[in-house]
């Protein structure tokens, strides 16, 4: 709960350099900013092009004090590379879910690169944000070449946690 | 305007955009890096400077020019910009000077967490922190008046997570102060500091601080919330929002000036509350000087100046809670790319049993497994130094394998002094120093530097050749290669220097795999810019094998 008794949504994003998980929290970020809403996102990105491990926070709600999602505070870790799971593991409510490659597999989509777009798709089925502006924000952060396999590869994560979730999973 | 998203970088960026800041410099250094190339992409005149005291002493001399100057740095540059910054302090600008640290609590990435708020009390200057985006916007602008107004270099003071973190920003460029033209007017007693007119000049910082001290307790940098009684919290920088998340009922004041500090509004404060806490990330600074002022506060349990704060942490300060905290465990390390040229380099010296006096750059990674190549490690330039120091004192089958290690915009920053003490006062073994030359400033995102032959904006300008240098500095041997291309020729020379009693320069040249697409692109359309006129030899192109 956040100082004004109104929740935050607290999202934390992890992979390896080159993943995309900067992009990806900027495009959350957005899509919260452009649905009226207060958002603080923090990232660490040092040495992110030298393949260690990267995260990144976005909160949003009516009001976002730290920009770091308190440890055991997140709802929702969007995890790029499974194998960073433990070093992540600190940050996620009792509750939070995983996003992860269990959910969407790189080999499945068009393009392993869109692996964070898709991820996204699939966290927007659980998000209170409106998903076009999610896709908007991604259409706005990509070069138009890129579109296509993007907004496919967020389908593709829609329909994958859409689907688990009717399964009750 | 319309509301944006920006990291504290950026909207400093804006702001200085907006405020007409004439000329920004500095030197790259995680996390202040992007605020420069943001100040560019926005159309502001920006440069990249050799090192933070250059580029300390080129925005002092905008600012006598009557200019707005800003300079950024990480917080460990302002050590090597210390000595123009603290005699700036009395010499005073015409126009404005802000100088930005960007401390890095935490050590994301940075060889120590000084906290820079010392300098300000230290230097005699004062000091803006902002907690959020939308501050760094507003605050900067008031920095600007501030300097401006008592003619006086402001230290604007960010941490990584101001930084790099980002959050709303309504920028209202409506009410930057107005600028005026640049012009100069003779004022020796003023800028020239003889002990005759530095005497007088330190009596004006002192004056010109007491007058801001007065002004600071009534000025909006620093704000107070009235909550409960029972809790007061002072705090400045990012303990602000992590102090307004973890005690939403506390009474709050948050300090955007803390040097010169308000000490009445702080006396009030504290008097009005039942358990006044002062939150702080780093160094006890605010603690101690409300103490040492007779203030009634509680400072942070000492294992709380370790490290960053979050909203956890200050729970636990919150609630005196000491307890063993969790050790986040390390993620994937960051390791050379594998295609990196610094590979071959790595391999022989670990083969050899070399003694690496290291530096810092993305070569430091030569630190971890496997190569473990770099026995020490201190601050830029050090190499050279340490290197000569190592080379000295050990016995000479020891001192035979020691090698400096060296990467090219380090090079340029701090080794070329190395080298003329290497000159100057040579080891009876000789030396080896291998320059790591990528053309590029990787660890920090790709900067260009002298040596690149390209400005901050990727055009073409007068280059500087490492090699030149060396030669012209009369090193015996210095050698350029590919140790990429021809690993077996780097070995046979690194051994034939090392065996050799001689002063040696070998430059390890090749493109950053990073870096190698965008310097192609920036070669190509490099638009020609005029250069300066420069005596033979000064200026070589790059890749000029011996
Ligand atoms: C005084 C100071 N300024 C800036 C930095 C940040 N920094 C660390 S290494 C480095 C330069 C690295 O470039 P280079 O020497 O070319 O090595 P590369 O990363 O390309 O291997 C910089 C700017 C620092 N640590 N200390």
């Amino acid at each position: 709960m956040s100082a004004t008794g109104a929740r935050v949504t607290n999202v934390v994003m992890a992979g390896l350099g080159g993943q995309g998980v900067i992009t990806a929290s900027d495009i959350l970020a957005e899509a919260a900013l452009h649905a009226g809403l207060d958002v603080k996102k923090a990232e660490i990105h040092g040495m992110s092009q030298r393949g260690g491990l990267v995260s990144s926070d976005v909160r949003f709600g009516e009001r976002v004090f730290s920009p770091m999602v308190p440890p055991g505070e997140a709802d929702y870790l969007l995890l790029l590379a499974p194998t960073e799971l433990d070093a992540m593991a600190w940050c996620l409510r009792p509750d939070g879910v995983v996003i992860g490659t269990d959910l969407v597999s790189p080999d499945h989509l068009p393009n392993k690169r869109s692996l964070n777009v898709a991820l996204l798709g699939a966290l927007s089925v659980h998000l209170d944000l409106p998903p076009e502006l999610i896709r908007e924000a991604m259409l706005a952060a990509l070069p138009e070449k890129l579109h296509a396999t993007n907004e496919h590869a967020f389908e593709i994560g829609r329909e994958a946690a859409l689907a688990r979730r009717a399964a009750g999973g | 305007m319309n509301r944006q998203l920006l990291s504290g970088d950026e909207a400093v960026a804006l702001a200085a955009l907006h405020a007409g800041v004439s000329l920004g410099t500095g030197y790259p250094g995680t996390p202040s890096t992007e605020i420069l190339e943001t100040f560019f992409r926005l159309g502001g005149r920006a440069q990249w400077a050799p090192n933070e005291k250059v580029a300390m002493e080129v925005a002092l001399g905008a600012a006598f020019a009557g200019g707005r100057a800003l300079v950024t740095m990480k917080h460990v540059g302002l050590n090597v910009a210390a000595d123009p910054l603290f005699t700036a302090a009395y010499t005073g600008v015409s126009g404005a000077m802000i100088v930005l640290t960007a401390d890095d609590p935490g050590m994301s990435s940075s060889q120590n967490e000084q906290d820079n708020r010392r300098y300000a009390v230290a230097a005699g200057l004062p000091m803006v922190e902002p907690s959020d985006s939308q501050e760094a916007y507003d605050f900067f602008l008031r920095a600007i008046e501030i300097s401006e107004r008592w003619g006086i270099p402001v230290l604007y003071r960010m941490t990584t997570r101001v930084c790099h973190s980002k959050s709303i920003v309504a920028p209202h460029p409506e009410t930057a102060p107005a600028t005026r033209a640049p012009h100069f007017e003779h004022d020796l007693p003023d800028r020239v500091m003889i002990p005759a007119y530095a005497r007088p000049a330190h009596l004006r910082l002192r004056a010109k601080l007491a007058e801001i001290a007065v002004w600071g307790e009534t000025c909006d940098l620093n704000r107070q919330v009235l909550g409960s009684r029972a809790l007061g919290i002072v705090a400045s920088g990012i303990s602000c929002q992590h102090a307004a998340e973890a005690a939403p009922e506390a009474s709050m004041l948050t300090l955007g000036l803390t040097y010169p500090l308000p000490m009445e509004l702080l006396r009030g404060f504290a008097a009005s509350v039942e358990r006044c806490l002062v939150l702080e990330e780093g160094d006890p600074v605010l603690a101690d000087a409300l103490l040492a002022a007779g203030i009634p506060v509680e400072a942070k349990a000492d294992v709380f100046r370790f490290g960053e704060l979050d909203v956890a942490r200050v729970r636990r300060i919150l609630a005196h809670d000491l307890s063993p905290e969790a050790k986040a465990l390390s993620g994937k390390a960051p390791e050379l790319c594998p295609a990196c040229p610094y590979h071959t380099v790595y391999n022989t010296l670990r083969k050899h049993d070399c003694i690496g006096s290291g530096d810092i750059g993305c070569y430091s990674l030569g630190v971890l497994p496997p190569y473990q190549v770099m026995d020490t490690l201190v601050d830029m330039g050090a190499s050279i130094g340490v290197g000569l120091g190592l080379r000295h004192t050990l016995p000479p089958d020891q001192a035979r394998r020691v090698v400096s290690i060296i990467g090219d915009s380090t090079f340029i920053h701090s080794g070329i002094t190395g080298l003329v003490e290497m000159i100057y006062n040579p080891p009876p073994t000789g030396h080896v120093v291998i320059v790591l030359d990528n053309g590029t400033t990787a660890m920090t995102g790709q900067q260009e530097h002298p040596a690149t032959g390209r400005t901050l904006e990727h055009t073409r300008t007068g280059q500087v050749s490492i090699e030149a240098v060396a030669r012209a500095l009369g090193i015996p041997s210095v050698t350029v290669l590919d140790p990429h291309d021809d690993p077996d020729g780097f070995e046979r020379l690194l051994l034939e220097r090392l065996a050799a009693s001689e002063l040696s320069v070998i430059v390890a040249r090749r493109p950053c795999v990073l870096a190698a697409a965008d310097i192609r692109r920036w070669e190509l359309h490099a638009t020609a810019r005029v250069l300066p006129q420069l005596p033979d030899g000064a200026c070589e192109p790059a890749g000029a094998a011996r």
